[in-house]
């Protein structure tokens, strides 16, 4: 491999390593997940149905949606089309947009409720009960941040579109950043079934 | 900086467009951030022993000696922080790693040099947050460097800003991982087939697949102990329902790898130094190569080995052991394999061969004690004790801190261009070698005898073989002088170092001295194995 020419196969796999470890960092908070509702089947069966389902299935079309758009800009940079790969990459972060906004009445009508991490009304019940909420907050909280990146990432891709550092050769960048963007959906993929359908 | 840009003499020290600290510090070019990395661990590893010499001191004898308690727990926590995090981890991967790797595969660079250079300023910051977590907040953590819940969840110590630290330099970790992982899929020179690549680099490419696969999850885990502080999540917390036994599930998970991080770098250098210095082709390349795979898979499922006493059931436990004394195979290979490599060679005794000799000889010891502990039986008797603390030195410092010398006579006088001079390196040695044995061979009869680790006072029937272990430690740490200031005045000032003639057959011995910037003049064409010294032409 010659060190003069761009290795596009070489970002990706680079890249593709660190989605791996996207994965592991999540995969811990599944791991507790699954050992708390072994423990706790109940009281998560409780916690889950207090989650609102709306929200969640909004969300998750929200997120599936900006991952379409995020695909097509690939596809679209490839044959050269600016101005639709800018308009398909700023769907994406309005996409990220909604989502974090809905994101933010869920939790606030929660918060409402008085159930946000060591509340009063959480450390009086039982003790599954606030495991389930802790994790609920942590694994949503956490995949929120990694919306908020992915976001910041899309927006700075744009930019570099429009600047014409990313065009129809020269694109791996976008690509990669794509990748990251379907990760935080997949990651969603996983939480909105396992917190909203299946308890 | 200035002096050593101006004491070594051409390659990639000259070569480069910034001037003073700017050229170094912003550089993307590999050696200089391996030379980075080597300062900084270098700088951390005698942090690290002067303060492990304190906590000897204060073990010398019964009662308070030099310090308060409170002092005592800091010190140890801060020693192991220190020493693996700051020193072991980016010890060899990311100093002799950097140095190294690219000049093997026959590469110019690594495959992300910016991501490189970025990976080197989160470990620097992640140094600084450490260091600074010890005098602000509440001082010094005092968890032990494992910060086990549920204690490091409510210590009024700065506890969260140390993790956090921690954290950072994951990351740092992570991010070398990637790039060794791509730069020996994709950056290899015609000609260097997957089996001709230096056995160095082999256990590198082991080595990044537990960083990539391992480390994530002891940044979730930490990250888990800072929420636990800061927002009161209770997942570890008892009283509310948590458990914090998962905790040092998911500690381990990633720590028991960890220590393959610590020591395959380690086995790759011993790899590539005793051939060179037996004259002859290493025995077994292949189940060289492999068996650092092998240690990096069954390596990954045998956590629970340090937690047989923390409560797990005993089909748990049985499983684990079983799982333990598998790793011992591959490790068990490599060591047979060194010995065959040097049966009938034409052996010299340099630095380099010496450190690597007793490598071996240290590292079978800790790894067999390992198997002491691998055994559940055995381990509940000596669990927690100095067993433990002598069985993981002998392994960590015995083993990975004799390589990263042997690594350091080996290679650097490559990139520095002046050599150390041979008398003072091998009584340093002779030093090292003989009070780091009476330190913790010491130390893994007290543990024998019933001493537990991490206590501050202890019973007067251990009176003895404690001041023993603390005159070891004054033998060990002159040696290791000896030898640090031994290798920087003969780096920098020392006799000119040029060619091969130690007459490795790796291509590292094939390009100037020191490396040009470029590395290769023409992009090379390998057509000779990394052991193969006719091939390569060497006497």
């Amino acid at each position: 491999m010659s060190h003069l020419e761009k290795d596009s196969f070489g970002a990706k796999l680079g890249m593709w390593l660190f989605l791996f470890t996207e994965m592991l960092l999540f995969g811990g908070v599944f791991l507790l997940y699954s050992v708390y509702l072994t423990r706790y089947p109940k009281e998560f069966g409780l916690g889950g149905r207090q989650l609102d389902l709306v929200y969640g299935a909004t969300n998750t079309v929200v997120l599936l949606t900006s991952s379409l758009f995020a695909a097509m800009s690939v596809t679209a940079i490839k044959t050269g089309a600016k101005k639709l790969t800018l308009g398909l990459l700023s769907g994406t972060v309005g996409c990220a947009f909604i989502f974090l906004g809905i994101k933010y009445l869920e939790w606030s009508a929660k918060f409402h409720h008085g159930i946000y991490p060591n509340s009063p009304k959480l450390i009086a019940g039982p003790p599954g009960e606030s495991i389930f909420f802790s994790l609920y907050y942590l694994t949503t909280g956490l995949h929120g941040i990694h919306v908020i990146v992915g976001a910041v990432l899309m927006s700075w891709t744009a930019v570099m579109v429009q600047k014409e550092r990313l065009n129809a050769s020269d694109n791996v960048t976008l690509e990669n950043v794509t990748l990251y963007w379907h990760l935080v959906d997949l990651v969603w993929i996983f939480i909105f079934p396992l917190y909203y359908l299946i308890l | 900086m200035s002096q050593e840009t101006a004491m070594a003499e051409g390659g990639f020290w000259r070569d480069t467009g910034r001037t003073g600290i700017g050229a170094w510090i912003f550089s993307t070019d590999h050696k200089r951030i391996g030379l980075m990395y080597l300062y900084c661990v270098l700088g951390f590893f005698l942090v690290g022993a002067f303060l492990g010499l304190l906590i000897r001191l204060e073990l010398m004898a019964p009662g308070p000696t030099i310090m308060t308690a409170k002092t005592y727990n800091a010190l140890f926590t801060v020693h192991g922080v220190v020493m693996i995090f700051l020193f072991i981890i980016p010890g060899i991967p990311a100093s002799f790693g950097n140095l190294v790797l690219p000049i093997q595969l026959g590469a110019r660079d690594v495959a992300f040099p910016r991501v490189n250079l970025f990976s080197w300023w989160l470990y620097a910051t992640g140094a600084i947050i450490v260091l600074v977590s010890l005098f602000t907040g509440g001082g010094a953590p005092d968890t032990g460097w494992t910060f086990y819940v549920p204690f490091s969840a409510r210590t009024t110590t700065n506890v969260s800003l140390a993790v956090f630290g921690v954290f950072v330099l994951g990351f740092s970790s992570i991010l070398t991982g990637i790039n060794f992982i791509t730069t020996i899929h994709r950056m290899r020179a015609p000609g260097m087939t997957w089996t001709r690549i230096p056995l160095f680099t082999w256990s590198l490419y082991a080595t990044a697949w537990v960083q990539v696969l391992a480390t994530p999850i002891i940044a979730i885990t930490l990250l888990l102990v800072v929420t636990e502080r800061i927002l009161g999540l209770g997942l570890f917390d008892p009283t509310r329902g948590g458990d914090p036994v998962m905790y040092q599930h998911m500690f381990w998970i990633y720590s028991h790898p960890a220590v393959y991080i610590m020591i395959l770098p380690g086995m790759g250098v011993i790899s590539d130094i005793i051939p060179v210095f037996s004259r002859k082709p290493i025995f077994g390349y292949k189940m060289i190569a492999f068996s650092s795979l092998a240690i990096a898979a069954a390596g990954s499922a045998v956590w629970g080995h340090h937690m047989y006493t923390s409560g797990m059931s005993d089909t748990g436990v049985l499983v684990f052991s079983f799982l333990t004394f598998i790793v011992a195979i591959p490790s068990a290979i490599k060591v047979f394999n060194w010995v065959s490599t040097m049966y009938k060679g034409s052996i010299s005794l340099e630095a380099p061969m010496l450190f690597a000799l007793s490598f071996i000889l240290l590292f079978s010891i800790g790894g067999l004690s390992g198997l002491i502990l691998g055994a559940a039986a055995t381990d509940i008797h000596v669990h927690d004790t100095h067993f433990v603390v002598g069985h993981f030195h002998y392994v960590m410092f015995g083993g990975t801190g004799f390589a990263f010398f042997a690594a350091a006579h080996y290679w650097l006088p490559k990139y520095f261009g002046r050599r150390y001079r041979e008398k003072p390196a091998i009584v340093g040695w002779v030093f090292m070698f003989i009070g780091f044995n009476i330190l913790y061979f010491t130390m893994q009869v007290l543990g024998m005898e019933g001493m537990p680790r991490r206590y501050y006072d202890y019973l007067p029937e251990f009176a003895r073989l404690n001041f023993v272990a603390t005159v070891g430690s004054w033998i060990l740490i002159a040696g290791v002088i000896i030898v640090v200031w031994n290798l920087w005045h003969g780096l920098f000032k020392g006799e000119a170092f040029a060619g091969n003639p130690w007459g490795g057959a790796t291509l590292e011995w094939s390009v100037a001295t020191p490396p040009p910037t470029e590395n290769f003049e023409e992009d090379p064409v390998v057509t000779h194995g990394p052991y193969d010294f006719k091939g390569a032409g060497v006497p």
